[in-house]
C-alpha cells in the first residue's frame, strides 16, 4: 500500500496520486484525508485513489497512523508513506520497497542526503532554520541509536508489518518522524537509509510556521527523552511501575 | 494583610458560585466541577481561618503570611490544572482512537457497499480497490 497523508492539499494530491500509480500500478493507494478544508478529498477520487477520510483534523501522526491501521487490519505486509504535498519523488518508491524486502529492516528512510553531490549544501539548501534542527536532531540521535541517521525528518518512509504491529498501536501523534526512529529501535527493530529525491513542494504550504519551528525541536526533544527514559522494559519505568 | 484575605474571601466565593452556574447550565459536567469546588472551598477556609493561615506559615517556614497564601493557593490551582492536563491528555488519546475507528469503519462499509453493488456506478472510484488490488499487492511484494 502507498500511504498518502494528505491535509489541504487540493493542488497536488491529484498528481502525486497519478505519479504514484504510473510507478507502482498494483498497489493500493490510500489518501488520508486529514480533515481538509479544500478540495483535496474531491481531486483524490478524481484520480481514483481510495480515500481515509477522518472526522476531524488529528495532525500528521494521528493522520498516518489512521493509515497505518487500516493497512495492518486489511493484512497489508509493506506500506510506503509519501507526503501529498509532491515534494517525494514516486520513482523511489521501488527502492524502498526493494529495501525493506531484501534487507531483513523495519523501516526504511527515503534520504535526500545520502549520495547528494554535496551533503553539505544539501542540508543547507532547505533553509538555516531546518538545516540546523536536522543537525541537532542527527546529533542527538546518534547516541540513542547507536549509529547516525543522515536524513531524521524524512517522512519519505516505508515499514514492514512487523513496523506496522507496532505503529498502528503506538504512534507519536505530531511531528512523527524522529520519534517513530525511536520508538522502534527501543523495540530492538532495524531501519535503513537510502538515497532519494526531494523535489519543491507543488502546491500548499508546510505546516511548520515560525512560531512552530521554535515549538517543533521542544516537542520532539521532549518526545525522545522520554520515550528514551520511560519504554516499557527500562529501569526508570520498572521503578515507576513497582 | 486583612485586605488581602477580604480580596480572598470574595474570589473564592466568586469562584464557588461561577461554578455552581455552570453546574446548574450543563457547562461543566458535575464530575470536573469537584476540583474546582474543592480548591473554591479550600480558599474560603484560608480566606476567614487567620490562625490556620499562621499555622502552615509556621510548618513552611515561611515568615510572611501573604507570601504563605499565595503559595499555598498557587499549589492549590497547580494540582487543579494537573489533573485537568491529565484528564484533557486522556480525552484527546480517547478522541484520536474514536476519529480513526469512525474513520476506517467508514471505509470498509463503503467497500462492502460497492463491492455488494457492482452493476451501480461506485460512489468512490476505487472505493473496493483496498480489497481488490490487496492480493496484487501482495504478490507483487511479498
Amino acid at each position: 500500500m502507498v500511504l498518502i497523508p494528505a491535509y489541504n492539499e487540493e493542488g497536488a494530491v491529484a498528481s502525486v496520486v497519478e505519479e504514484v500509480r504510473a510507478v507502482v500500478p498494483d498497489a493500493t493507494i490510500l489518501v488520508v484525508d486529514d480533515c481538509s478544508e479544500d478540495h483535496t478529498v474531491r481531486e483524490a477520487q478524481r484520480v481514483g485513489a481510495s480515500i481515509l477520510p477522518l472526522p476531524h483534523h488529528l495532525g500528521l501522526g494521528g493522520c498516518v497512523q489512521a493509515g497505518y491501521r487500516l493497512a495492518f487490519e486489511l493484512d497489508f505486509n509493506y506500506v510506503i508513506r509519501v507526503d501529498g504535498d509532491g515534494q517525494h519523488d514516486p520513482q523511489d518508491i521501488p527502492v524502498l520497497l526493494r529495501a525493506l524486502q531484501q534487507e531483513n529492516c523495519e523501516m526504511v528512510i527515503g534520504s535526500r542526503f545520502l549520495n547528494a553531490d554535496n551533503p553539505r549544501r544539501a542540508l543547507w539548501r532547505g533553509g538555516w532554520c531546518r538545516a540546523l534542527g536536522i543537525s541537532l536532531f542527527r546529533s542527538i540521535l546518534r547516541p540513542i541509536l547507536g549509529r547516525p541517521v543522515s536524513d531524521p525528518t524524512s517522512g519519505f518512509v516505508g515499514v514492514n508489518r512487523k513496523a506496522l504491529d507496532v505503529f498502528s498501536r503506538a504512534f507519536p501523534l505530531e511531528y512523527p518522524e524522529i520519534e517513530a526512529l525511536v520508538v522502534l529501535q527501543r523495540r530492538r527493530f532495524r531501519f535503513l537509509e537510502v538515497p532519494c529525491r526531494i523535489r519543491e513542494r507543488r502546491a500548499g504550504k508546510s505546516s511548520i510556521t515560525a512560531i512552530k519551528a521554535f515549538y517543533f525541536p521542544v516537542h520532539v526533544l521532549l518526545g525522545v527523552f522520554v520515550n528514551v527514559l520511560l519504554f516499557p522494559g527500562s529501569r526508570i519505568w520498572r521503578i515507576l511501575r513497582k | 494583610m486583612d485586605r488581602l484575605l477580604g480580596v480572598m474571601t470574595v474570589a473564592s466565593l466568586l469562584l464557588i458560585g461561577l461554578v455552581l452556574a455552570s453546574v446548574r447550565r450543563e457547562h461543566i459536567r458535575v464530575e470536573y466541577s469537584i476540583s474546582w469546588l474543592v480548591a473554591g472551598l479550600a480558599l474560603l477556609v484560608l480566606s476567614l481561618w487567620k490562625s490556620l493561615d499562621q499555622r502552615i506559615a509556621l510548618a513552611l517556614k515561611i515568615p510572611d503570611l501573604a507570601v504563605t497564601l499565595l503559595t499555598v493557593c498557587g499549589v492549590l490551582f497547580l494540582g487543579v490544572l494537573f489533573a485537568f492536563s491529565l484528564r484533557l491528555s486522556q480525552l484527546k488519546d480517547s478522541s484520536i482512537k474514536l476519529a480513526q475507528r469512525v474513520a476506517i469503519l467508514e471505509y470498509r462499509l463503503e467497500s462492502l457497499a460497492v463491492e455488494s453493488a457492482p452493476n451501480t456506478a461506485p460512489m468512490r472510484a476505487d472505493a473496493a480497490g483496498a480489497y481488490g488490488t490487496r492480493a496484487k499487492m501482495g504478490q507483487s511484494v511479498r
